[in-house]
C-alpha cells in the first residue's frame, strides 16, 4: 500500500508500548486520528527494529497534517501540524 | 485520546502537564561532560558499536523518576552503559571498577 499526496488517512490505533519494550516514532496523540497525506519524505530502515538491531526493512515515511483542533480541541486557530509517520501506521479511512 | 492511554512516559507532546510549563528557550552552554558524552557516542556510532535508535530506545527505557532527574546527556550516557553492557562490549563489575576509581 502507498500514499499519494492529498490522500485521507487514519494512524493505526495500537499502543504496542503497553506490551513491552517497544521504540515508535508515532507520537501518542496522532493513534487513532484522521489526517491528510502532505508529501512522502523518502524510504528508510524501520527505527522499530533498529532500536533493538534487528535486521530492518525499509519504509515509506509520510509527512501528514493534522487540525490542532481535533487532537486539542482547546487549541487557538485553525492550524496543522505536520508528523513524519512510517507507511506501517497509515491505514485507509 | 483520553490520558488513560497506554502512552509511554517519555512520549509526552501535548500533554498538559507540559503544556502549563514556560519553555526555557534559553541557549545552554555545554559542559565538558557533555562534550565527552556527545564524542563517545560518536565513536561508538563509527565503530558500529551502537546506533543512534538503540540510544533512543534505552532513553526511552529508563525509569520515569530518574528519566526526569537526569538531564539531557545524563540520559544519553544512562543508555550508553545500558547498551554496552546488554551487548557485553563491557560488563557490569567492569564498569563499577571504572566508575570507583580514585
Amino acid at each position: 500500500m502507498s500514499f499519494a499526496p492529498g490522500d485521507e488517512i487514519r494512524v493505526s490505533d495500537e499502543w504496542p508500548e503497553a506490551n513491552g519494550p517497544v521504540h515508535i516514532r508515532t507520537p501518542h496523540y496522532v493513534r487513532g486520528r484522521r489526517g491528510r497525506v502532505l508529501r512522502r519524505l523518502g524510504a528508510f530502515p524501520n527505527p522499530e527494529d533498529l532500536a533493538f538491531a534487528r535486521p530492518a526493512p525499509v519504509i515509506d515515511l509520510y509527512h501528514v497534517a493534522f487540525a490542532v483542533r481535533d487532537i486539542w480541541p482547546d487549541a487557538p486557530g485553525e492550524d496543522e501540524i505536520a508528523v513524519e509517520i512510517f507507511e506501517h501506521w497509515l491505514r485507509r479511512p | 485520546m483520553s490520558q488513560e492511554d497506554p502512552r509511554a512516559h517519555h512520549d509526552f507532546g501535548g500533554v498538559p502537564k507540559f503544556m502549563c510549563e514556560a519553555v526555557d528557550i534559553q541557549p545552554h552552554e555545554l559542559t565538558d561532560f557533555d562534550r565527552d558524552v556527545d564524542a563517545l557516542r560518536g565513536v561508538l556510532s563509527a565503530k558500529g558499536f551502537m546506533s543512534v535508535d538503540e540510544l533512543r530506545r534505552g532513553i526511552e527505557a529508563i525509569p520515569e523518576g530518574e528519566y526526569h532527574r537526569l538531564s539531557y546527556y545524563g540520559r544519553w550516557i544512562r543508555s550508553i552503559a545500558d547498551n554496552l553492557i546488554r551487548k557485553g562490549v563491557v560488563t557490569d563489575a567492569e564498569l563499577r571498577a571504572e566508575m570507583t576509581r580514585p
